[in-house]
């Protein structure tokens, strides 16, 4: 099949995906509010001087999406696990590429939609500096978000089929994370200095390509990993 | 495929075992003699002015630390073939070198915190080397977690295999972004650099550990080899006993 | 009809595809294991175009197991085999166009309606979806009643008539079934074997695993027995289609392709 098969398939699967999604808002709700919870124990775990807040703020808006949003990797396998669908969607032609882009636009829909929320809820509780921070921070947003998605797709592909799955994904996944981390604690800071180093070209830099480096192997090995 | 011979057989066959080669006992003495040699040469040498005899660990630490790599990159390695080649050994290869490599790495962990608690103080230094050598071994815990709880043996290969892909790329990048990360905030003195007079010996402890690598790698390899070739017969005698697997 | 098709080759119509005269499937000794267990043991076979196998055995024989070899979801461990003479390692892809699998799991979605489901599946196949066609589908399965409904809503029974319906919509040329006349009425089995015998009739290749041989014995024409993993008989069955002429016209049967 063609690439226009492929991206047609593709797309054709996250929309499926999203419209389940939409079917059963559960889920969503459940991740945003568990999400806005961890924002307010961080607060009190490491409040209430503003100034010590703010610095970590990036730090905790990044685990805050990290663990509330691994949730969405569970969901996202577990629909086609209920009922043998996977195994339906591995045996219509096209390559099984397709299959994982699709997974992961949808998730990325997910993700990014919980952060539009979730990000700024953080600067009220966390006193951020908006102006500074948009819309250099964007970018850093939005890269971080795809690498993160890009391997909780590519992992949870594993994980949700095992018994194991819900100590497993986070074991897995968020060691792989760490550069993701790293990288947008670190622009971040930069950015609420108003970036005098011009640190953030680097950051970036590292982002892109973590993010190329992971899309590629994910997508050259998720054919082994998603067949029996 | 020869039409008399079973799948299993054929399964057996592909393993590759045989009796321990003679590298492989030599390897281990040689791996073994050599190391108590360093070591005693080492604490009978005599102490630096500054550091007094604690520094001495790093004639342990060093070697072990630099060798835990090999257990990232055999693991590594033994990945890629697997996965291209899809031979049962190839994935036991791998796991071999990722456990020698887990028990290394916390090895390295804790002598780095037994020398820096009366050096600096500070139980742990959030220096890049060994920051990355901790997040290689929750890689590898990972690899291995995930191979426990895996109970098909092909899954349980394939799966590991891409793990064990992306970990490995994750570790170098891992290292390099700690580097930078940590230039940007005030290093500390990494137990690593104090080692210029020692380099002679400390290649000699390089060498010494390095055969102890390859045997350990070499005896569990050959270990898990034969587990599963008895597990495959157990089967197989099972399979004959008691007639079919018809419920 | 070109609009409907995003990708021409997605799938291969049983009339125009001029493969016909290479035997449907060719197996040579495969074998696969699951850890220690070793499922099938050495299985060769080989199937004519139009065929309509039975493949027999108790639970645990292998029977599941190879019908998914077969149809590419799992790759042999020993051994391989040819479908309408394309690899089924190599050519995987190729094979999946020309198969289609009924199991026992339905592979719908329970939040998506009927149609909704059955859009879907189109559209995985490259395919635009004629709703036109997925209504009468669902029609034909009984299900058109209930093409607005969730799935989640089913019984099994109507679940499995929504698989069926997947495979109605897009005939596949080698046709799998796995238990097909598990959680059936007598209605359900009756149209299962009329799908066998449309199938057929068009051209099409057949296997069905079954270990209920009476439901079968309507249609098919050779049975093959598996026993741990190892074929252990392999002859023609009389009866066979020659029955089809006996049985009424449907909306499947007399109903237009």
């Amino acid at each position: 099949m063609g690439m226009r098969g492929e991206i047609y398939r593709a797309t054709s699967l996250a929309l499926k995906d999203l419209t389940t999604e939409r079917r059963t808002k559960a889920n969503f709700n459940a991740v945003v509010f568990l999400a806005g919870l961890m924002l307010l124990l961080f607060g009190f775990a490491l409040g209430p001087d503003a100034d010590a807040l703010r610095n970590a703020a990036a730090g905790v808006l990044w685990l805050t999406v990290l663990f509330s949003g691994v949730q969405a990797f569970h969901r996202s396998y577990e629909v086609e696990l209920e009922t043998g669908a996977l195994e339906t969607l591995l045996s219509y032609p096209g390559s099984r590429k397709a299959i994982f882009v699709g997974k992961l636009l949808a998730n990325l829909a997910f993700i990014l939609l919980v952060e539009v929320i979730v990000v700024p809820v953080s600067a009220v509780l966390y006193n951020l500096p908006m102006g500074r921070l948009f819309p250099g921070l964007l970018p850093v947003l939005f890269l971080g978000t795809l690498g993160f998605v890009t391997l909780g797709t590519f992992y949870g592909a594993m994980a949700s089929r095992l018994r194991a799955r819900d100590v497993l994904l986070p074991l897995l996944l968020f060691p792989m994370l760490i550069p993701v981390l790293v990288a947008s604690v670190e622009a971040t800071s930069a950015l609420m200095v108003g970036d005098v180093m011009g640190e953030m070209a680097s950051w970036i830099g590292l982002l892109v390509a973590f993010d190329v480096i992971f899309l590629f192997a994910a997508l050259l090995t998720f054919e082994t990993v998603v067949e029996e | 495929m020869n039409s008399t011979e079973t799948p299993v057989d054929a399964a057996i066959a592909e393993l590759r075992l045989g009796a321990p080669s003679r590298w492989l006992w030599g390897t281990t003495i040689v791996g073994i003699l050599a190391f108590i040699g360093t070591q005693i040469y080492g604490f009978t040498t005599p102490s630096s002015e500054e550091m007094g005899n604690l520094v001495k660990i790093m004639f342990v630490h060093v070697p072990t630390a630099e060798i835990s790599f090999l257990g990232v990159l055999l693991m590594f390695i033994a990945s890629v073939l697997y996965l291209v080649r899809r031979q049962e050994r190839h994935d036991l290869l791998g796991a071999a070198g990722a456990e020698v490599g887990a028990v290394l790495t916390a090895l390295t962990l804790v002598q780095g915190s037994i020398w820096g608690r009366p050096t600096w103080g500070v139980w742990w230094t959030w220096d890049a080397r060994l920051t990355s050598e901790a997040v290689m071994l929750v890689i590898l815990v990972g690899y291995l977690a995930l191979r426990a709880f895996t109970e098909d043996s092909g899954r349980r290969a394939r799966w590991s295999a891409a793990v064990a892909i992306l970990g490995a790329l994750n570790a170098v990048i891992v290292y390099w972004s700690v580097q930078w990360w940590r230039t940007l905030h005030q290093p500390h003195s990494s137990p690593m650099t104090v080692a210029r007079p020692y380099r002679y010996a400390l290649r000699l402890n390089d060498v010494s550990m390095l055969l102890i690598f390859i045997a350990l790698v070499a005896w569990r390899y050959r270990a898990a080899k034969l587990e599963r070739a008895a597990e495959l017969l157990r089967e197989e005698a099972a399979l004959k006993q008691g007639g079919s697997y018809a419920l | 009809m070109d609009r409907r098709h995003v990708q021409e080759t997605a799938r291969i119509s049983l009339v125009t595809d001029g493969a016909a005269t290479g035997p449907a499937l060719e197996l040579a000794q495969v074998a696969r294991r699951f850890g220690r267990r070793w499922a099938l043991r050495g299985v060769s076979l080989r199937v004519e175009s139009g065929q309509v196998l039975a493949l027999a055995g108790h639970n645990g024989s292998g029977k599941t197991t190879l019908l998914r070899v077969i149809g590419t979801a799992l790759r042999p461990s020993k051994g391989g085999g040819r479908v309408f003479g394309k690899d089924l390692v190599r050519d995987a892809d190729e094979v999946r166009a020309r198969v289609g699998s009924l199991s026992h799991a339905a592979g719908t979605y329970g939040d998506l309606t009927a149609h909704e489901n059955l859009a879907f599946a189109l559209r995985m196949a490259g395919l635009r979806p004629d709703h036109d066609a997925v209504r009468a589908t669902l029609e034909t399965v009984g299900l058109g009643r209930f093409a607005e409904e969730r799935a989640r809503t089913f019984s099994s029974g109507m679940t499995r008539r929504l698989a069926l319906a997947r495979l109605l919509l897009n005939p596949p040329k080698l046709l799998l079934l796995d238990e097909p006349y598990a959680s059936f009425d007598v209605a359900g089995v009756a149209l299962v074997n009329e799908f066998i015998l449309k199938t057929a009739r068009d051209g099409g290749t057949v296997i069905v695993a079954t270990h209920d041989l009476d439901r079968a014995s309507a249609v098919m024409e050779r049975v093959v027995e598996l026993r741990n993993g190892q074929v252990v008989g392999d002859e023609p069955y009389q009866a066979g289609p020659r029955l089809a002429a006996t049985l009424p016209d449907t909306a499947l049967l007399g109903g237009g392709d």
